[in-house]
């Protein structure tokens, strides 16, 4: 035996019946512990898109989060040149996107209304995800007349007209004291927020409900149960970390669609109130000029073009590295 | 069925310690689209403390269903009657919440599958640290860490330094069982129930954990139910045996007197049907027939439609659990006295 040992050991053959474990096995074992965050990390990494894409994302995040250190311009400041309004000018230095026919610098514009739209989709995101997972894993483990009510709900507000609920909601605060307590001011960023969240929760409830339903039957679950564990321990502790890649996913391609609606909303002058610049706002406040002065609707439309593409790569590649069994189409 | 119990109660007690855990009576029925299927259809056991008892039985026989319906694991699908007293204490009957301070604590349970057993997403280390501190609240991380590195060096996992931070994917499949073992006895329990630990494992892999049970057993004083359909794994790990047919107890007995002087037709079967004993004959002899389908089981006793001596009386009554031949050996048949002392095929 100690011979076939030794053998194993200076040949490298891995688990020779009989002999220790440890030492046909110390071969690999130096490396770091593989998370499977880590091995997801890696394969997010081989996607070249995705990669890119995260830099554009990250630069952009940067230009509208820092956006006094990138333009010497407020968003609502008029501009004079020698005492006159310096309205609808082409792109130009120190106006890389001209200016509006209030005589704003559009660069600063879109970089203000990047902070917006931006914060709009991840507020959005995040809220509508987390409050979606908590029905979801609710409803999943549990079962019952507990996930037929939860799920019901989640059938009622699928069934809504989505664009129509969107508008009639955001006149609801300017009628309602009520409705103003809560979301806030009509046109606000905060009552904007909220009413696109609210019709974002269903898809990601949906999703988690199923896919706890399989994990709920997993032998860890009885395990932990046999252990001791609670409800909550099981739902916090088992469920939702094995439910972390389609989380991330969700979220991600909700930021996206949140973008979007957000700037549909504005666009139909139902978003934010239209001084405050957004890219919806700025491209409906824009939409007669297209012809003139297309840099003014074209730079809010790219940047929201360039957003949720990227935003939609990063999602792709995110799927691809927590569930690397399913083929990338 | 109070016969049972009395007869049960008269049996001196060995040595080894009283029964820590006491079931009578127990019963389990589902209810299902097809009707109710009674799974478990009064059961006594008695698991003693610093023994390793073993369940036989066929699929069916109510051998998982009746440990899973102690610890209140079953889906609320199942009904649940008589009673399971741990250390005098009544299990049956409980909230869930009443039953996680006894669960993982004083009666733990390892299942049939390690590979699905361990969360794929959480280190084996912070695991079995959290099966510690689930029920030691107030214990320290770092003792919670070297009781989870000690665990896993009772175990037998080598190098638990570097194992203690993998997760289960780079376990093997034996390791991980392994891993489940150092989780469940993380508190010291009065209990283990082996729900068939080794049946997902290949043949080497299945003598090393039997070892590592015994080996547990031995040094940690806990009593350990083993349940599985192997009669040879029995042999290996058993002190006691408990023989199940169509959820009811057949025959108990220690295990060498199971396999010298069986009292019950079908324990009789099960041990000719085994091909090291069925190698002199040079043909296995299985028991014809096939389990009785719980939703409609057999009137009188169960095991009367494939056994070999059956008689009128069989087909009518149930037969009580009683004592016969060696101490301790208790068998449901009729005609226990006149099961043959042979074994059948020699």
């Amino acid at each position: 035996m100690t011979d076939l040992q030794d053998l194993a050991v200076t040949t490298g053959a891995p688990g020779l019946p009989g002999g220790d474990v440890s030492s046909s096995e110390s071969l690999g074992l130096e490396a770091k512990p593989l998370s499977p965050s880590r091995l997801a990390w890696r394969r997010f990494r081989r996607h070249k898109l995705a990669m890119l894409s995260s830099v554009i994302l990250i630069l952009i995040t940067v230009l509208c989060v820092f956006a006094p250190l990138f333009t010497k311009y407020g968003p609502n400041q008029l501009i004079r040149v020698n005492g006159v309004k310096f309205a609808l000018q082409h792109p130009q230095h120190g106006h890389w996107f001209g200016t509006n026919e209030r005589a704003n610098d559009m660069w600063s514009n879109v970089l203000y209304g990047g902070r917006v739209s931006l914060a709009v989709g991840i507020t959005v995101a995040l809220a509508s995800t987390a409050f979606g997972t908590v029905v979801g894993v609710l409803a999943g483990y549990y079962g019952g007349w507990l996930d037929d009510v939860l799920m019901r709900i989640t059938d009622l507000f699928l069934a809504i007209p989505f664009l129509i609920a969107l508008i009639l909601l955001t006149d609801l605060p300017a009628s309602q004291p009520w409705a103003q307590t809560i979301i806030g001011p009509s046109h606000s960023v905060r009552s904007i927020i909220f009413i696109i969240a609210i019709l974002f929760w269903m898809p990601v409830a949906r999703i988690l409900r199923g896919l706890v339903l399989s994990l709920k039957e997993k032998e860890f679950v009885e395990a932990a149960r046999a252990a001791g564990a609670s409800n909550a321990r099981i739902m916090l502790r088992h469920l939702v970390p094995n439910c972390t890649g389609q989380i991330i996913i969700n979220t991600t391609l909700a930021v996206a669609a949140a973008i979007v609606t957000e700037a549909a909303l504005s666009f139909l002058g139902k978003g934010v109130d239209i001084f405050t610049p957004t890219w919806g706002n700025l491209l409906g406040n824009n939409q007669g000029f297209l012809e003139s002065n297309p840099a003014l609707v074209l730079a809010p439309g790219f940047a929201i073009v360039i957003t949720v593409v990227c935003v939609n790569f990063i999602g792709d590649g995110l799927r691809d590295a927590f569930d690397p069994k399913q083929l990338s189409v | 069925m109070a016969i049972d119990a009395e007869t049960l109660e008269e049996q001196p007690e060995p040595a080894a310690g009283d029964a820590v855990l006491e079931i009578r009576n127990l019963e389990v029925t589902f209810k299902t689209e097809d009707g109710m299927v009674s799974a478990v259809r009064g059961l006594d056991l008695d698991v003693r403390a610093d023994e390793v008892l073993g369940i036989v039985g066929e699929s069916g026989s109510g051998k998982s269903v009746s440990m899973l319906a102690v610890l209140g694991l079953l889906p609320p699908t199942a009904t649940i009657t008589g009673s399971a007293k741990f250390r005098g204490l009544e299990l049956i009957g409980r909230k869930q919440k009443e039953l996680q301070p006894i669960r993982g604590a004083k009666i733990a349970m390892i299942f049939q599958d390690p590979l699905t057993a361990l969360n794929p997403v959480h280190r084996v280390g912070v695991q079995i640290i959290e099966a510690i501190k689930a029920h030691n609240p107030d214990m320290s991380n770092r003792d919670a860490y070297n009781r989870a590195l000690e665990l896993l060096e009772l175990v037998g996992i080598p190098r638990p330094r570097v194992r203690i931070d993998q997760y289960p994917h780079e376990y093997s499949g034996g390791m991980r069982q392994r891993a489940m073992i150092a989780m469940m006895m993380a508190n010291d329990p009065d209990v283990l129930i082996a729900d068939e630990p080794t049946t997902a494992l290949d043949v080497t892999i299945q003598a090393q954990i039997l070892e590592l049970v015994k080996n547990v057993q031995e040094r940690t004083h806990t009593a350990v139910v083993f349940i599985t359909h192997d009669l040879g794994v029995i042999a290996r790990i058993a002190d006691r045996v408990q023989v199940m047919y169509a959820g009811r107890t057949a025959e108990v007995g220690d295990v060498e007197t199971l396999f010298s002087g069986s009292k019950h037709p079908y324990t009789r079967g099960l041990l000719s049907s085994l091909p090291a004993l069925a190698g002199r004959t040079g043909k296995l002899q299985p028991i014809a027939g096939a389990p009785p389908s719980m939703l409609h089981p057999p009137p009188g006793c169960a095991f009367h439609p494939r056994c070999p001596m059956a008689q009128v009386l069989c087909t009518q009554e149930q037969p009580p659990l009683r004592a016969i031949g060696a101490p301790q050996q208790l068998s449901a048949c009729h005609f226990a006295d006149q099961v043959p002392d042979t074994r059948p095929g020699t």
